[in-house]
């Protein structure tokens, strides 16, 4: 297998796109969401798209193909939402190793048919972490800002859970993603700690926060170099930016993030902002005319796409990244 | 400048290689060579701090999350945080209290220090920081390989480290043992448990010294070697120590204490030390130590005599109390209490103010002696400051804030006085807060104890009294009153029943029952007493002694709980039936509140009945009417002529944004000639315009208004006979052209309505416009360069700032829910002014718009709105729109939450930051149906100056401003998009939106379509007017009433 640091210090990857715009496409029903294993569940499962992976792998594994075809490098696993937390919502918490496990699985097949075919470009799989339905430092209610619906360690064992079935189903590394409390990313960093010490491995992470308003602050309030601060402890492949804002409104944290840390720097910005219909409509050309601002200047060395993106998206910024640009220096 | 033997010079940091110590909270915090020293407040402290060891034993979390907030404004840049004590549970505590702060982000700005000597407290606290904190502390007290656990979990948790000078065989104590110990601890650390040098902070122990015992006479000195041994030696760490250790004996001395802080942190900084946890309050400059004291303060730090102790000691003994207190935010905590109540009113901060107003209660004959003369001194002052420019209104209401939270307190008193004083008359008990308020949390348990165990006799009689069962009495059961507790008691009647038994009290207390007898008959209550057998077994007997009881005595009048003792008047406010609006009003009740007039607040949609009620039963001084929408102005008219009716003469303010001086003159003030109405401009006017009507300058100053007023009649009437209208018939022909061929209508993207609920607020918000918003607040400038105005600069600011926090709050917390409905339908214009609204080809509804009527210049056209829709004659096909948008859902608990805590301030915050946000979404919403849902306009890429400035193509008039001045517009447009149903936005009867943060209006798409003035109009428009809306001709004038020109 291929060492990811050594091909980031050779060229830019390709991170893929959006999972959940794609899975949309396919109009499931309530049927193919519950599939054989979980035909007669106890309550409704439409929408909890990671359970595809186990009912409908064969769509999942179309996606992972559909953003490797237009050239992506890494893919991720469709397990953004498969911690014990989330899936309370639909009463699965009992599937969470075997969602992740499958996750991870079927996007290694993927992954490995495209490395085969073109060995120099070989591919990875990041297991997603998200950031779970619930906040460590913030409370839901207004009235109570001393209360939380979930300690810390709950969510360290959610996450080692996650974590478990991500790496043991073949992921090449672990992407903790749309952080916007940095206390739930400090949780999931934990417990990959542990989990690796236990299994004995050494996967690469890569941690990717979330500016949620203008002055470019996480929704729990840190400030960019903050959050940076607050995870480097962790020592990351990568640390990086994702969704809420578009590209655009993303660069001058990623400057911050260049500039203030050794790691390399990852973006996977949303098509846009989302519409008042919930969609994104930014085209693949607007789009990556934003990234090539990046790229000019040196900002990531990751790239790929987040919420309402598509591999046209992704195709588009990969033919940027192809283009002749100058050689990076001075890195790692 | 004195040095110690072996001073080498300022350390230089000569690890230029290695990474800075970086630490955050919400902001980051970088130790870099050139940080000179980092200092870590220390009040927040239990071991430390008595003041914050009591705050947490009492579970007063709210004061101790002040002493966090004072430690960060004063300037700590990291917060030290401990919870170490017997009596508490320190692991709960730590992390209720980090969660808290987590919530405050005034404080969670900077980094945490997690101080324990316990390590599952350490855990839990590392637990609950989301930034990268320090934990204070760990050592090799426990030995190595706890040490390294210890250690690697900190470094997991991703938490920089505070390393004692400690060691199995304890703590370091001499400048070899420190230098060992830390020199071990450093290659544990880096080398066993991989920690990043960087992040290890040691704390080579700060001890006391002149203390008499001769091995701590070099105490200070070691450390300083120490440091510099530490910074010179083990590469990359940091220096740090507890401060206040090292004068220790010289407490209750804070002048010494002070000087030995601020020169022994010279000195050690001068060694590399370069954090330290201190007081900043007890911190001086090290040049401001008088020299005397200075030499006497380094001789013992620097262990230079043999005598040094002695001399520093003898010389303290002078000093007690002489060096003035340098405490730079707290100095006005020393000043005369009436000097501190001034301050806490003018600066807004309620921290103290009710432990100065208990101060003062106990100075005073009567508690209410503390508002007329403790708080009233101090708001005049405001109202000065205030009055002269000094002071702008948002000051004022934080300061009115104060003022409530003191008067809140007082008022148990207050009544309990009054009851007191006049037993007969009373007028305290008909408030059911009769309890003494010392006693009072105790007699609550004690009587809620009662209260579930009721015996046998007690629970039929309650079944029996209660819910007014009793011919309407109300009864209370287990009533505290004074220092007791009667079994039952109608307030009203002042009779309490007792069964088989005596009036309860407190086990402790031994009053005798002809004693508590005597007390209640005193303040004018009666006790009857029955039997458990009389209750029993004579039930219906016992009843009939009972209702005798009752109806044979008086009645207590209701009087008004509260300050009335000391107001310089009363003045009833009210906005007046059908509208909703009462932001300004709010802000006038709270300016004259704090100029210590009593103000009665009837609120909104006020009936006049009740109005006329309520002042003449208050006796008010003054009565004042608000109104935003136009057809207030008439219900103020109503108000005018009712009072004349009822022979008042108080005078009657007007105000509100559609009064004006002229309406005032014309339409109200002859119709109370009783009495005198006066227009009031805004807010601050208000104060001067009251005074005027309630001082000795009364007459003078009526004069001057009815002068005043009289002129504006004339010159009103004057041009109102100059002023030449012209028929609507010929008004019609002479209406706005427009060339249809050349710029048809384009045809929309979408046909029908849409409806928005939970319309993301943050993305609303960007659309603000806040000039308006300071102008609620009669802040006078243009956003944003009013933040930098001279004047109103700084205040400005502080608004913004204050305003920017909730509009956080509200978009995260979702405070409001945004929604909205568009419709865009086919339509063309009927007979000139009815704009037919279609769908499918069948009508569905009418928006009729009236025209302009006064005779135009040559060539200028009399516009009604309909000019901007296509005739039916045209055989254009022509549409179109509407909408109605709010983003006041969900704000009442909100508002109610701050105004039981009488914060006023941020009530109206909400208010104005709600009305802000339906603008914004108003305009957003144009802007979606330019671009997308009609479209005409997709390509409109426009910035948010230019959509203040109206440089788009197309309007959206709203009923009720001078395009459509008629508010009947609202229903039909209302009809046509089922706003109520979709928006949850209310009509008034007077067809005010509520929630008031609410925008309907109309979208007009032609390049040509602007915004006018219809002015007035003539009686050939109303008959139009009711003829095309099916109303009575009395009515349609009556909706028309402020666009009549006859």
């Amino acid at each position: 297998m291929a060492n990811i640091k050594d091909e980031l210090k050779k060229r830019i990857l390709i991170l893929d796109g959006a999972m959940g715009t794609m899975i949309q496409q396919y109009k499931l029903s309530e049927e193919d969401f519950r599939g054989e294993r979980f035909r007669n569940h106890s309550c409704s499962l439409k929408g909890n798209n990671d359970i595809l992976s186990i009912t409908k792998p064969e769509i999942i594994k179309e996606i992972h193909r559909k953003y490797l075809e237009v050239g992506a490098d890494i893919i991720e696993t469709n397990s953004f939402g498969s911690t014990s937390v989330a899936q309370e919502d639909y009463q699965l918490q009992d599937a969470v190793y075997d969602i992740n496990y499958a996750c991870a699985k079927i996007a290694k097949e993927v992954a490995e048919e495209f490395t085969k075919k073109t060995p120099e470009k070989p591919r990875f799989v990041a297991g997603s972490i998200g950031p779970t339905t619930k906040l460590a430092s913030m409370s839901p209610d207004v009235n109570d800002p001393g209360y939380r619906n979930i300690s810390f360690d709950e969510l360290r064992i959610a996450f080692k859970e996650q974590a478990k079935g991500l790496i043991e189903g073949g992921s090449d590394l672990l992407l903790v993603e749309t952080i916007t409390d940095t206390l739930n990313a400090k949780a999931a960093l934990l417990a990959i700690n542990e989990i690796q010490q236990e299994l004995n491995t050494n996967l690469p992470v890569m941690i990717s926060g979330t500016i949620t308003d203008a002055s470019g602050r996480t929704l729990s309030g840190q400030t960019t170099e903050a959050f940076l601060i607050s995870v480097q402890h962790s020592k990351p492949l990568s640390i990086g930016l994702n969704c809420a804002l578009g590209a655009a409104a993303l660069r001058p944290y990623l400057q911050v993030l260049r500039n203030k840390s050794d790691f390399f720097v990852s973006a996977h910005p949303n098509a846009g902002l989302p519409n008042e219909m919930g969609e994104y409509d930014e085209s693949p050309e607007q789009m990556a005319a934003q990234i090539k601002v990046f790229l000019d200047e040196g900002l990531v060395d990751i790239v790929g796409g987040c919420c309402g993106t598509t591999p046209e998206h992704i195709k588009a910024i990969a033919e940027l990244v192809a283009s002749p640009t100058p050689p990076k220096e001075g890195l790692c | 400048m004195s040095l110690h033997p072996d001073y080498k010079g300022k350390y230089t940091h000569k690890w230029e290689h290695l990474p800075h110590l970086t630490l955050s909270g919400l902001e980051p915090l970088i130790v870099t060579p050139e940080t000179n020293f980092v200092n870590i407040g220390e009040r927040t402290n239990v071991a430390g701090s008595k003041m914050f060891l009591r705050l947490i034993n009492e579970n007063k979390f709210d004061e101790a999350l002040s002493v966090a907030r004072e430690q960060v404004e004063n300037g700590a840049q990291i917060i030290d945080i401990n919870m170490d004590d017997g009596l508490i549970e320190g692991k709960e505590a730590m992390v209720k209290f980090l969660k808290l702060i987590a919530a405050e982000p005034d404080i969670s700005r900077v980094p945490i220090m997690i101080d324990s000597s316990k390590w599952e407290i350490i855990e839990v606290g590392l637990q609950n920081v989301q930034g990268k904190s320090i934990v204070n502390s760990i050592s090799l007290k426990e030995g190595e390989q706890q040490f390294i656990e210890q250690a690697t979990k900190i470094l997991n948790y991703g938490a920089a480290v505070i390393v004692m000078a400690f060691d199995e065989a304890g703590q370091a104590d001499s400048y070899q043992r420190r230098i060992e110990i830390c020199e071990k601890s450093y290659r544990i650390l880096v080398d066993k448990a991989g920690f990043p040098p960087q992040d290890i902070i040691f704390d080579p122990n700060i001890f006391p010294v002149a203390t008499g015992m001769e091995e701590h006479r070099k105490n200070a000195l070691d450390f300083f070697r120490a440091t510099r041994w530490i910074r010179e030696n083990l590469p990359g760490v940091h220096v740090s120590g507890g401060v206040s250790n090292v004068s220790f004996s010289f407490r209750g001395n804070n002048p010494v204490r002070e000087a030995m802080h601020s020169a022994f942190l010279y000195h050690a900084i001068n060694e590399g030390m370069d954090m330290g946890i201190v007081n900043p309050s007890m911190l001086g400059v090290y040049d401001d130590i008088p020299k005397d004291l200075l030499e006497r303060v380094e001789d013992v730090l620097l262990d230079r005599r043999d005598d040094a102790t002695e001399r520093l000691l003898d010389f303290a003994e002078s000093v007690v109390g002489s060096a003035k207190e340098k405490k730079k935010e707290d100095e006005w905590r020393y000043q005369p209490l009436q000097e501190r109540i001034t301050y806490a009113l003018v600066k807004g901060n309620a921290d103290f103010i009710e432990q100065d107003v208990e101060e003062a209660r106990q100075n005073v004959d009567k508690p209410i002696n503390v508002i007329e003369q403790h708080l009233m001194n101090g708001m005049n002052v405001v109202g000065d400051l205030f009055g002269s420019g000094k002071m702008f209104l948002p000051q004022v209401v934080k300061s009115a804030r104060v003022m409530k939270k003191a008067v809140a307190y007082l008022l148990p008193y207050i009544e309990e006085e009054k009851a007191l004083l006049n037993p007969p008359e009373g007028g305290a008990f008909d408030s059911y807060r009769t309890a003494d308020p010392i006693l009072y949390g105790r007699l609550k348990v004690f009587a809620k104890q009662q209260k579930s165990n009721p015996t046998e006799t007690e629970s039929v009689m309650w079944i029996l009294l209660r819910n007014k069962k009793l011919e309407g009495f109300k009864f209370r059961r287990q009533h505290i009153i004074g220092q007791y507790i009667a079994d039952f008691v109608c307030l009203k009647k002042r009779l309490i029943i007792e069964i088989d038994g005596k009036i309860h009290q407190l086990p402790e207390n031994k009053e005798t029952d002809n004693v508590r007898t005597e007390w209640l008959e005193k303040i004018g209550f009666k006790v009857i007493r029955f039997t458990n057998e009389e209750v029993l077994a004579n039930t219906d007997e016992t009843l009939d002694i009972i209702l005798q009881e009752l109806n044979q005595r008086e009645s207590i009048k209701a009087s008004p709980s509260g300050r009335s003792g000391g107001a310089a008047g009363k003045i009833l406010l009210a906005t007046v039936k059908g509208d909703v609006h009462d932001i300004g009003k709010n802000i006038v009740g709270v300016v004259l509140a704090c100029n210590n007039y009593e103000v009665i607040d009837l609120g909104v949609m006020t009936p006049l009945e009740k109005i006329i009620a309520t002042a003449k039963a208050e006796k008010v001084d003054i009565v004042g009417l608000s109104g935003l929408i136009t057809p207030s102005l008439d219900e103020m008219v109503y108000v005018a002529k009712e009072m004349e009716k009822e022979g008042m003469n108080i005078p009657l303010l007007i105000g509100g944004a559609t009064t004006s001086k002229v309406h005032t003159a014309v339409k109200i003030d002859q119709h109370y000639t009783s009495g005198q109405a006066v227009y009031v401009l805004d807010a601050s006017r208000s104060v001067t315009v009251v005074e005027n009507l309630l001082g000795e300058k009364k007459n003078a100053f009526v004069k001057n208004v009815k002068e005043e007023y009289e002129r504006l009649r004339e010159t009103y009437s004057k041009r109102q006979q100059t002023k030449e209208t012209i028929s609507l018939a010929e008004a019609r022909k002479n209406k706005y052209q427009i060339d249809w061929e050349a710029h048809p209508p384009q045809k929309p993207n979408f046909i029908g309505t849409k409806t928005f609920s939970e319309y993301d607020l943050k993305e609303i918000a960007e659309y603000i416009d806040w000039t308006p918003f300071f102008r609620t607040w009669e802040l006078a400038g243009k956003y944003p360069q009013i933040l930098e105005d001279e004047i109103v600069g700084n205040e400005a600011k502080k608004l913004f700032a204050d305003a920017q926090q909730m509009l956080q709050q509200i978009i995260a917390e979702k405070w409001l829910e945004a929604k909205a409905v568009i419709g865009i339908w086919d339509a063309n214009t009927e007979n000139d002014d009815t704009i037919v609204v279609y769908e499918n080809g069948n009508k569905i509804g009418q928006l009729y718009q009236l025209r302009q009527q006064s005779k135009k210049a040559t060539g200028v056209p009399n516009i009604s709105l309909a000019d901007f829709i296509a005739p039916t004659e045209s055989g254009i096909k022509d549409y179109i729109g509407g909408f109605a948008v709010t983003t006041g859902i969900g704000i009442e608990k909100h508002l109610a939450r701050f105004e039981a805590d009488h914060d006023d301030y941020q009530a109206i915050m909400l208010k104005a930051l709600a009305d802000r946000l339906a603008e914004a979404f108003a305009e957003l919403m144009h802007q979606k149906v330019r671009r997308e849902y009609w479209g005409y306009a997709a390509s409109e890429k426009l910035k948010k100056d230019d959509l203040i400035k109206e440089k788009y193509v197309g309007i959206r008039p709203a009923p009720g401003y001078p395009a459509c001045p008629n508010h009947t517009l609202k229903t039909d447009l209302f009809q046509l998009l089922d706003a109520t149903k979709q928006t949850g936005i209310e009509l008034t009867e007077s067809l005010a939106m509520y929630p008031t943060a609410a925008v309907s209006g109309m979208y007009f798409t032609h390049p040509e379509s602007k915004y006018f003035g219809v002015g007035k109009i003539e009686k050939d428009q109303v008959v139009a007017y009711a003829n095309a809306n099916q109303l009575d001709f009395d009515v349609a004038e009556r909706w028309l009433g402020s666009v009549l020109c006859y």
